[in-house]
């Protein structure tokens, strides 16, 4: 049994480090503000709760896990509010949302 | 893992760095410094465990609060133009 829930905390390590790594290269590569705060909220969400289930589920069932879920609660409710702020700002700001490109325009789900 | 971890957590927060520094808009800099937040909590949770003293976990709370009310405190200066007002009385005062 304890080996099974470390072999589970390692998975889910795993998963958000990988979440982790993709959204910074998301937000390093997406073309637009808006396509950018998607890459980050799935690190905020995905990575970061992977990441801190599986140091949770490392550590047992202690204070310390508690923590964690806490700061994984926190981290829930700000996220998104944070998103919204800054869509809301860049949208008032007078950021146009990128739209398609000419040229390239993709027909394979118009026909 | 610990180790692991922390490592791919560096190598995401200066991918995000570098979005930080290139960034065309003052919104992709607040994006990407929010990032950096909220993978500084990460790695600070991650660094507690590797060094045996889960304490840390108290700084990465503390630090995850303060990211995210620096978030919207610049978000709101940037939109108004001051901390103190809404965005309905600054335009009151612009007429």
């Amino acid at each position: 049994m304890e080996q099974v829930i470390l072999a589970l905390a390692w998975v889910a390590v795993g998963f958000g480090l990988f979440f982790t790594v993709v959204g910074a290269i998301g937000v390093l590569r997406m073309p637009d503000v808006y396509s950018r705060l998607h890459a980050a909220g799935m690190t905020d969400t995905m990575g970061a709760g992977f990441l801190l289930i599986g140091l949770s589920l490392n550590e047992g069932f202690t204070l310390i896990s508690l923590r964690l879920i806490l700061i994984w609660i926190f981290l829930l409710f700000t996220s998104p509010v944070g998103t919204h702020a800054l869509a809301r700002a860049a949208l008032y700001g007078g950021v146009q949302p990128l739209q398609e490109e000419s040229g390239e325009v993709d027909h394979r789900d118009s026909n | 893992m610990f180790v692991a971890a922390s490592v791919g957590l560096g190598i995401a927060m200066v991918m995000v760095m570098i979005r930080a520094v290139l960034g065309p808009t003052i919104y992709d800099r607040v994006l990407a410094l929010n990032s950096f937040g909220t993978k500084t909590v990460l790695l600070i949770a991650v660094l507690g465990f590797l060094m045996g003293r889960p304490e840390f976990l108290d700084l990465a709370l503390v630090y995850a609060l303060i990211n995210f009310i620096g978030t919207v405190a610049v978000l709101k200066y940037f939109e108004v133009g001051d901390l103190g007002r809404t965005l309905k009385d600054s335009e009151e005062r612009v007429d």
